[in-house]
């Protein structure tokens, strides 16, 4: 099954032009970038991270992918998350209501981070990439920004904790579970297809090929 | 010496590879990190993307330092001062958050119980020795190869965001049980200074260039 070449190429680094250089970000082991076939990956052979990993119409799946985050999440936000039964008492939250749980007092600032951490940041990500591919899927040049979108695309990538969120949503539940009866909203589920979704568009972006199409001096 | 060629793998794993690598540094060249373009030595910013070139952060640790420090900081009282109230007709009840994994664990849930307890302890604890560790690792020799420390700080990197669980269980529950009288659970101010603390240590992890750990030749190939 694993196909190695870890041949070591005659060619020198001298005389391979610099834009066809790769450098591992990880480690800085410098390759000549041989984008592998579709489907395949392109390994760092010191620390094994991927640099390379091209995969046949990845950019409309991305797209596709990206603009259900994008629904999902408006869904997931308002729609009534979970409903809570205590004694005749009854009351439905929204994601949005959890992220404004601590907008009292002198915790705002904990509201306003929780907000972005589950909900801004994931769609402002998939918003981002539909911004910054759709140009390039359709063989136009990309759109004004599309880099500096790139850019921050990539920055804000650990800052989006959808998943870890439907995990603390399992947690709640159990927490609860004695002191009153607890039922899933319909917000509830989307939440968790959109946390697969994000999963899967991931798996499909290929960081090297998007930044080789926004390269300016490639595309003359 | 000659480049290496990439390693292209299908399906399946890696194999270990102990060959020695050029490096973009030894070429007078400086990587792009964020999009692995490489330019001359001595260019400021990338010109594909945009970001900020340096070829090792050799200041970061103190930036490091300052955000592990910080998190240290905030991650102590957050252990001490209640992360839940909860208040039903009976009782006021305050719970800080190993006083919450231990009440779950009473009740039997022994699963979810060591989920909170590996979220918001053992992952931050664990976090605050290995960055440590990892930092000072650069500036002495230490037994544990390149590879390991790698792992290491991939590990790190990768785990440190799922300490925001018990914060997102407080956002949850405070917005979920709002019952008036009968039962109410509102944040303590561990919330925010725990949410703080794992911030804190996310940007010391990636503050940290992982590309030092690899610029000791006779360590990582001996
Ligand atoms: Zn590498
Ligand atoms: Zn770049």
């Amino acid at each position: 099954m694993v196909t190695v070449s870890a041949k070591i190429r005659e060619s020198s680094a001298s005389l391979v032009p610099e834009a066809e250089l790769i450098a591992c970000p990880q480690c800085d082991a410098l390759y000549h970038a041989v984008p592998p076939r579709p489907g395949e990956r392109a390994l760092c052979t010191r620390c094994h991270t991927v640099l390379i990993q091209p995969r046949k119409g990845a950019g409309l799946r991305v797209i596709a992918l990206a603009v259900s985050v994008m629904i999902l999440m408006l869904g997931a936000t308002f729609f009534p998350f979970l409903q809570v039964r205590v004694a005749g008492l009854h009351n439905a939250s929204s994601v949005f209501d959890a992220a404004l749980a601590f907008v009292d007092g002198p915790m705002v600032a904990l509201s306003v981070a929780v907000a972005a951490l589950i909900v801004l940041i994931p769609v402002l990500r998939a918003f981002l990439v539909v911004y910054v591919l759709a140009p390039v899927v359709f063989d136009r040049s990309p759109w004004p920004g599309a880099i500096a979108a790139f850019r921050l695309s990539e920055t804000l990538k650990p800052w989006s904790m959808a998943e870890i969120f439907v995990i603390g949503v399992a947690v709640a539940l159990v927490k609860i579970s004695d002191l009153a009866r607890v039922d899933y909203g319909p917000a509830f589920w989307m939440f968790a297809a959109l946390v697969v979704v994000i999963t899967i568009q991931d798996g499909y972006m290929c960081r090297w090929s998007i930044w080789k199409s926004l390269d300016k001096e490639a595309r003359k | 010496m000659p480049l290496v060629d990439l390693e292209i793998i299908g399906q399946g794993s890696p194999q270990v590879s102990d060959q020695p690598v050029v490096t973009a540094r030894s070429r007078g060249l400086v990587a792009c990190t964020r999009c692995t373009r490489v330019w001359p030595m001595g260019q400021d910013f990338c010109s594909r993307c945009g970001s900020a070139l340096v070829s090792r952060h050799t200041r970061s640790l103190q930036r490091v330092w300052a955000w592990w420090a910080m998190g240290l900081i905030c991650y102590v009282p957050a252990n001490i001062y209640p992360m839940l109230r909860t208040r039903t007709l009976f009782m006021t009840d305050e719970s800080t958050i190993i006083g919450g994994a231990v009440e779950i664990a009473r009740h039997g849930s022994f699963g979810v119980a060591a989920i909170i307890l590996i979220a918001s302890v053992l992952i931050p604890v664990g976090k605050f020795i290995a960055i440590a560790y990892l930092a000072l690792s650069l500036r002495r020799k230490v037994s544990m190869s390149s590879h390991a420390r790698h792992k290491l700080y991939e590990v790190v990197e990768f785990i440190g965001r799922w300490s925001m669980i018990d914060v997102f269980v407080v956002a949850i529950l405070s917005s979920l049980v709002q019952l008036s009288a009968v039962a109410s659970i509102n944040p303590g101010p561990a919330a925010i200074t725990f949410a703080l603390s794992v911030i804190f240590t996310m940007l010391a992890a990636l503050s940290f260039d992982p590309r030092m750990i690899w610029d000791n030749p006779e360590e990582s190939h001996p």
